[in-house]
């Protein structure tokens, strides 16, 4: 399959861009370029490959799974207006 | 009196942390050797003098007080200019970005660079966006070649390749896509290295193809290369495709042998798929033979035919760079290059079930090339196929531009690096690529150096050294 001036053309109105009366065979030829690779993939078979976005298999980054309470318990009860044994002590809301 | 210009950072480094060169003498010899001779090579979009000379006292004042960080403190280098440094033009070498395009942040390779203390003496050429050329119609001329002017220097990392070959910097930066850092690296007879996808972060660098860019390390010999693959390569969780692998010391294997190492060459890519220039062949074949010598299993291995890669190279990379360029195509398409607008265009008419498509066979044919690694430790084929064509020869630049097979390894993610292996009889450089399994770059370092070390390919100089 070759694509001529005249489907550039009419192509290139479609996508919306611009393209000078002799921009328009060097187009055709990129354009008849990319055909070819067209069929050469079809020539690959692929049958129950999954399109993949990254060749090399990473894993999401993972900060490690720490328990991170920063071992300050004393720290942040001192902002507490009353704490005991090492809790926050609130008002009494259940009668 | 020393002789900077060719200095390896091997050699500078020590020769830095030792007392014995300051890196300010260092930096004023190269800007002083990039005045004199660059006019005639175009290697440089932008020289930072200013800039590289503090940078250089900043790194004398913290040698001599003993704060020496490492190999590249106080070495000057050079950015491929789609690459950002804080507060110096990025453009991309287009008059698409000569308006407001200082970044205030650097890349993440920037960073890294600066924190070892390196020095930046300037953005080189490259093809307009990296894609394309060599073009005459864009604001800066093309880089020539130092082994001959009237001569290709490949790209698109074009500045970079002609930077370090005539003896401007030691150290240089390129990114590669469907081949640029290993493209100039051959045709400019220098060392060049794709690692693997995903090793070194592209975050800062403006994009070609989200999927298939790289940014690699160009330098004069193997060590070196290495040493600047330390410096740049880690996990960055600001790219999204960088890879949060293990970082060896890249130079750690350099200099064991590579006795009983089994060694593939994919021969069909430059015999049967493609057919190398007769001495392209032939300098690899000899190299080959270098590496029986020294003690390796050679044999043949055999991959997809090139074809298959280069289709799905383009069919996924086009789109991915028209994407990226689209509005700037439809509002100002009369600011780009003649050749990068129409390559890029292309990708404006690729079917997304195309594109889908091409990634489902870039995943086949990585399958088949980590199945068929299984057997061997690297493997060694043809980077380019031709030596480096006239500059000005568009007929000829047009017919030698892909013949190449750089681009499978930039399909599979797979390191690839070019390495010197001779010259031609009318003295243009030659060159091959090693390639590996996925992060295994040290081992193509080691197979490498130990070819370097039996041969001096890289201790030539080209004709403008005085």
């Amino acid at each position: 399959m070759s694509l001529d001036k005249e489907t550039v053309r009419k192509i290139a109105t479609l996508a919306r861009i611009k393209v000078d009366e002799d921009a328009l065979e060097p187009l055709a030829g990129e354009l008849n370029n990319i055909l070819g690779w067209v069929e050469q993939l079809s020539e690959v078979d692929t049958e129950g490959v999954p399109p993949m976005t990254s060749v090399v298999a990473t894993e999401a980054y993972q900060r490690p799974d720490r328990v991170t309470d920063g071992d300050k318990v004393e720290e942040i009860l001192a902002n507490a207006p009353e704490e005991a044994q090492g809790f926050f002590v609130v008002p009494k809301v259940i009668e | 009196m020393t002789d900077f210009a060719y200095l390896t950072i091997a050699d500078a480094a020590r020769r830095l942390r030792d007392r014995e060169i300051s890196p300010v003498e260092y930096a004023q010899a190269l800007l002083d050797r990039i005045a004199a001779h660059d006019g005639a090579l175009n290697s440089f979009l932008h020289i930072c003098g200013d800039r590289a000379l503090d940078a250089a006292k900043t790194a004398e004042a913290e040698i001599m007080a003993g704060a020496w960080r490492g190999p590249m403190h106080g070495v000057p280098y050079a950015l491929k200019d789609i690459i950002d440094a804080a507060g110096e033009p990025t453009t991309c070498h287009s008059k698409v970005m000569t308006r407001n395009s200082v970044p205030d942040t650097d890349a993440h390779v920037t960073a890294k660079f600066r924190e070892a203390g390196a020095v930046l003496v300037g953005k080189t050429a490259t093809h307009e966006f990296a894609i394309g050329g060599p073009s005459f119609d864009l604001p800066w001329p093309p880089a020539r070649n130092p082994w001959n002017p009237a001569h290709f220097t490949g790209g698109s990392s074009s500045g970079s390749g002609a930077a370090l070959a005539a003896g401007f910097v030691p150290a240089a930066l390129g990114t590669d896509t469907g081949g640029s850092v290993r493209n100039p690296a051959s045709l400019c007879g220098l060392v060049g290295m794709k690692a693997t996808y995903g090793r070194v972060s592209r975050r800062g660098v403006f994009p070609l193809s989200f999927t298939l860019d790289h940014v690699g390390p160009m330098t004069r010999t193997v060590e070196d290369n290495a040493i600047l693959l330390n410096v740049i390569a880690g996990h960055d969780a600001l790219d999204p495709g960088s890879a949060p692998a293990e970082k060896p010391d890249f130079t750690g294997r350099i200099g064991r042998d590579v006795k009983g190492m089994r060694i593939g060459v994919i021969r069909h890519f430059f015999e049967r798929d493609l057919e190398a220039d007769p001495e392209m062949a032939k300098s690899i074949n000899d190299a080959v033979d270098v590496l029986r010598g020294l003690g390796a299993e050679v044999s043949d291995m055999t991959l997809a035919p090139l074809d298959a890669y280069a289709a799905a190279n383009r069919v996924i990379l086009l789109p991915e760079a028209y994407a990226i360029h689209e509005k700037w195509f439809q509002e100002r398409p009369e600011d780009y290059g003649e050749l990068a607008r129409r390559r890029i265009m292309g990708g404006a008419f690729i079917r997304a079930a195309d594109y889908v498509n091409a990634t489902r066979v870039k995943a086949r044919l990585a399958q088949e090339y980590n199945d068929a690694m299984r057997d061997f430790d690297v493997a060694i084929t043809v980077s380019s196929m031709d030596p480096a064509c006239e500059i000005e020869d568009e007929v000829e630049a047009e017919r030698t531009y892909g013949r190449q097979a750089r681009t499978p390894f930039n399909l599979t993610g797979a390191p690839a690096m070019s390495v010197p292996t001779g010259f031609s009889k009318a003295g243009l450089p030659l060159s091959m690529q090693i390639v590996g399994k996925n992060f295994d770059e040290a081992l193509i370092y080691q197979v490498a150096h130990a070819y370097e070390k039996a041969t001096n390919w890289t201790e030539r100089r080209p004709p403008l050294a005085a």
